[in-house]
């Protein structure tokens, strides 16, 4: 009698292993198909699958010759000095970032840096947000592989807490856009304003992937 | 028609929006302390007060003034009083003198902001002013002194 209420016992048992077991494994795969990324926002397995990582790295590619050219690149500087000119040598006057970014003391940005460039060879370019990034975000782009700096950027942590919508929006900022049009004597970014955009954002919207090394 | 004020005086001109702030001052009013050196921002003998930062007039358009509170070397005190004017004379800084009035107008937006700079802020403050008769040292010794002139005035 004994043996037998055992064997039921044990048979029972196994059903609820075996029931818990189906519920663990669909509930595990249910949950794989959903991602929340950092805007909060619910990636589906049908959005993941539009993904398309190729198409994201090529476009990084670009975005990362212009980013790391003097134009975008003397103004993330690694040291709190801006670097300067084709080849950004720092900056003369040693002018320090300041917590803002926007210089110290009788050395702020904008007391040489006008609202709009000043005609003329080696006069300072102009914009009225000229500055370096803030000091408790660096945002340095100086000596970053394409991956340090794609992964960068794409961390909320890191790059000035732009969410997608914000890091899709920074390439159209006055400041931004202003690294085209720099004054006199001064080389461009190696890509068209136009086509940086489209790469950054096809980059983005393609998850921002960042590259291997 | 532009609307200026420099040194707490009003004036009203008919002039070039796209002017220097620099030729304003001391070709149209009159005021010369503000000198010229290099014309593109490089040396800082030019430097004003605009709404209390250290611009530098050679590059700053007349039209970004407009409306604005200008202060030249000569508004800087009433009476040629302020502290660092009294340094200055104490410690005899100049020697040709032709870059000590940027020099003075830098120092001054220094000592607003911080009221005892060590000897970094001071560098940090003043590396865009240069003086070609190399009077540096005397100018750090008076900055402290102006400071501490500063202090003590306001105790």
């Amino acid at each position: 009698m004994k043996i037998k209420f055992g064997k039921k016992l044990l048979f029972s048992l196994k059903k609820v292993i075996i029931v818990i077991t189906v519920m663990v494994t669909v509930i595990g795969l249910s949950a794989s198909a959903f991602r929340t990324n950092n805007d909060g926002e619910t990636v589906t397995r049908e959005k993941l699958d539009k993904i398309d990582s190729v198409a994201s790295l090529a476009a990084f590619e670009k975005v990362y010759k212009v980013l790391m050219s003097p134009r975008c690149m003397n103004c993330h500087p690694a040291g709190d000095i801006p670097l300067q000119g084709d080849d950004s040598h720092i900056h003369t006057m040693s002018p320090m970032r300041g917590k803002d970014g926007k210089g110290v003391y009788a050395m702020k940005c904008s007391n040489c840096h006008q609202p709009s460039n000043s005609p003329g060879l080696r006069t300072p370019p102009g914009n009225p947000k000229w500055g370096l990034p803030p000091a408790d975000m660096k945002m340095v782009f100086e000596g970053k592989s394409a991956r340090e700096l794609a992964l960068q950027i794409m961390d909320y942590k890191q790059n000035g807490h732009k969410n997608k919508a914000k890091l899709i929006e920074h390439a159209r900022d006055t400041l931004v856009k202003a690294g085209w049009n720099m004054g006199e004597g001064r080389k461009p970014p190696p890509l068209a304003y136009k086509d940086f955009v489209e790469a950054w954002d096809e980059w983005i919207n393609n998850g921002g992937i960042a590259p291997k090394n | 028609m532009l609307k200026l004020n420099i040194n707490k005086k009003n004036y009203e001109l008919n002039i070039d929006p796209d002017t220097p702030l620099l030729w304003v001052l001391r070709d149209v009013i009159g005021l010369v302390g503000t000198k010229y050196g290099c014309g593109v921002a490089q040396c800082g003998a030019c430097v004003v007060h605009l709404n209390g930062e250290a611009v530098r007039s050679c590059v700053t358009k007349v039209s970004r003034a407009a409306g604005q509170q200008v202060v030249t070397i000569e508004g800087l005190s009433v009476n040629n009083d302020h502290p660092l004017q009294k340094a200055w004379l104490e410690l005899d800084v100049s020697q040709c003198g032709y870059c000590q009035a940027g020099q003075i107008m830098s120092a001054a937006v220094l000592l607003n902001e911080n009221k005892n700079p060590t000897d970094k802020d001071i560098n940090n403050a003043m590396e865009g002013n240069i003086c070609r008769c190399g009077t540096y040292l005397r100018i750090h010794q008076a900055i402290h002194l102006a400071a501490e002139i500063q202090r003590k005035g306001s105790k």
